[in-house]
């Protein structure tokens, strides 16, 4: 059920996503990759399926491979948490194509909904500042998801990192393509790139 | 303090033969997480104008890391010691499911005169946690036989996508000692 001053979690990632260009979309295994697939699904969606905490690091992989084109992770509070230490590295990195939206329900919501830290400890907008990612903010409208979606075609000045407090209702499960090389191949040749 | 018991008393050529290797195959982004045995390597490749060396809090960010480089076109290598294989080992799972080019140089501990017993439990199983996980191992123990061991760990990580471990031993590396 929604609660106030929740945000819709389909509705943050289509809006992110409505006017996405050349934007690769990497997706945390969990709800997330979902919310891309039901934004509807592209050749450059990257949909995980496991490797749990590494979308920020695929991130910025891509995102330094490319540096003149964006790159958006989003993931999960349950995800981003078990990659902390990646925010660290990506803060040494300063890539300034990438962004990071971590859609926050406070909860393993793929696993029965167990509580994560988010829910009483850990602010991931101030592990985001403090390991270098200046441009970090918590996210509680649609005016500043817009605000964001904009900004993520500014491959100048990033990386930059939001935390969108979301509702906890699960949606009915959209579930993209579960081949990650088809995944990886199809990305790879929307960019240009031949097969081996 | 601490001093390398015999192979660092000279320096070693063989860390500018593997840094050839890497450029000659185009290896644009190496994640690592620091160790004495890889310390002349991460500083050429630090100065190097056509690599970035990408230091990581853990091993398996590299992992990652390789996975997303790769699909925006660039190949990578993942320098760890032996220890930090173990932080890999989920990740690893990305490999044979994303099929992307997977080269890791893994200076050994826990082997060849380690006076460290930390060191020697994940040392031990280094090599069958990566066959297990499957990455193909291959070793070098000399300073002759890096720059083959190189060039073929390299050939068949780019060129046939067969994920790839190079040890690189202690016998090669050189003990380490503590000394007060």
């Amino acid at each position: 059920m929604s609660k106030a001053n929740l945000l819709d979690r389909r509705q943050v990632v289509s809006t992110l996503l409505a006017n996405r260009k050349d934007v690769v979309a990497i997706g945390g295994l969990g709800a997330s990759t979902n919310d891309i697939c039901a934004a509807g699904d592209h050749a450059r969606n990257f949909y995980l399926w496991g490797g749990m905490g590494g979308a920020a690091m695929i991130g910025l992989g891509l995102a330094l491979a490319q540096p003149t084109l964006p790159v958006l992770v989003i993931t999960g509070d349950g995800e981003m948490l078990m990659g902390m230490g990646s925010l660290a590295t990506i803060g040494l990195q300063k890539p300034s194509n990438l962004s990071i939206v971590v859609l926050d329900n406070e909860a393993y919501g793929e696993t029965g909904g167990q509580t994560s830290h988010t829910s009483a400890a850990a602010d991931l907008v101030g592990v985001a500042r403090a390991c270098g990612i200046r441009d970090a903010c918590a996210i509680s409208t649609m005016a500043e998801v817009e605000a964001f979606a904009k900004a993520v075609h500014d491959v100048s000045a990033g990386p930059r990192f939001a935390n969108v407090k979301i509702d906890s209702a699960s949606l009915e499960r959209i579930l993209p393509t579960r081949d990650g090389t088809y995944i990886v191949n199809r990305i790879r040749g929307d960019l240009g790139f031949r097969p081996i | 303090m601490h001093a390398r018991a015999d192979a660092a008393d000279t320096a070693p050529s063989w860390p500018d033969d593997i840094f050839a290797t890497l450029q000659r195959f185009d290896v644009r982004q190496v994640p690592y997480v620091p160790d004495a045995g890889h310390s002349k390597l991460i500083e050429r490749v630090l100065s190097s104008s056509t690599m970035r060396g990408i230091p990581l809090t853990t091993e398996e960010e590299g992992v990652a890391l390789l996975a997303g480089a790769w699909t925006g076109g660039q190949r990578g290598v993942l320098l760890m010691q032996s220890s930090g294989v173990g932080n890999c080992i989920n990740m690893l799972s990305l490999i044979p499911v994303l099929r992307f080019p997977f080269l890791t140089l893994v200076t050994m501990r826990g082997e060849w005169g380690e006076f460290n017993p930390w060191q020697v439990p994940m040392g031990s199983t280094t090599q069958g946690v990566f066959e297990l996980s499957g990455v193909q191992v291959l070793r070098a123990s000399n300073a002759a036989e890096v720059p083959a061991v190189l060039e073929a760990a390299a050939a068949q990580a780019y060129n046939a996508l067969t994920p790839t471990a190079v040890l690189l031993s202690q016998r090669l590396i050189g003990a380490k000692v503590f000394t007060k």
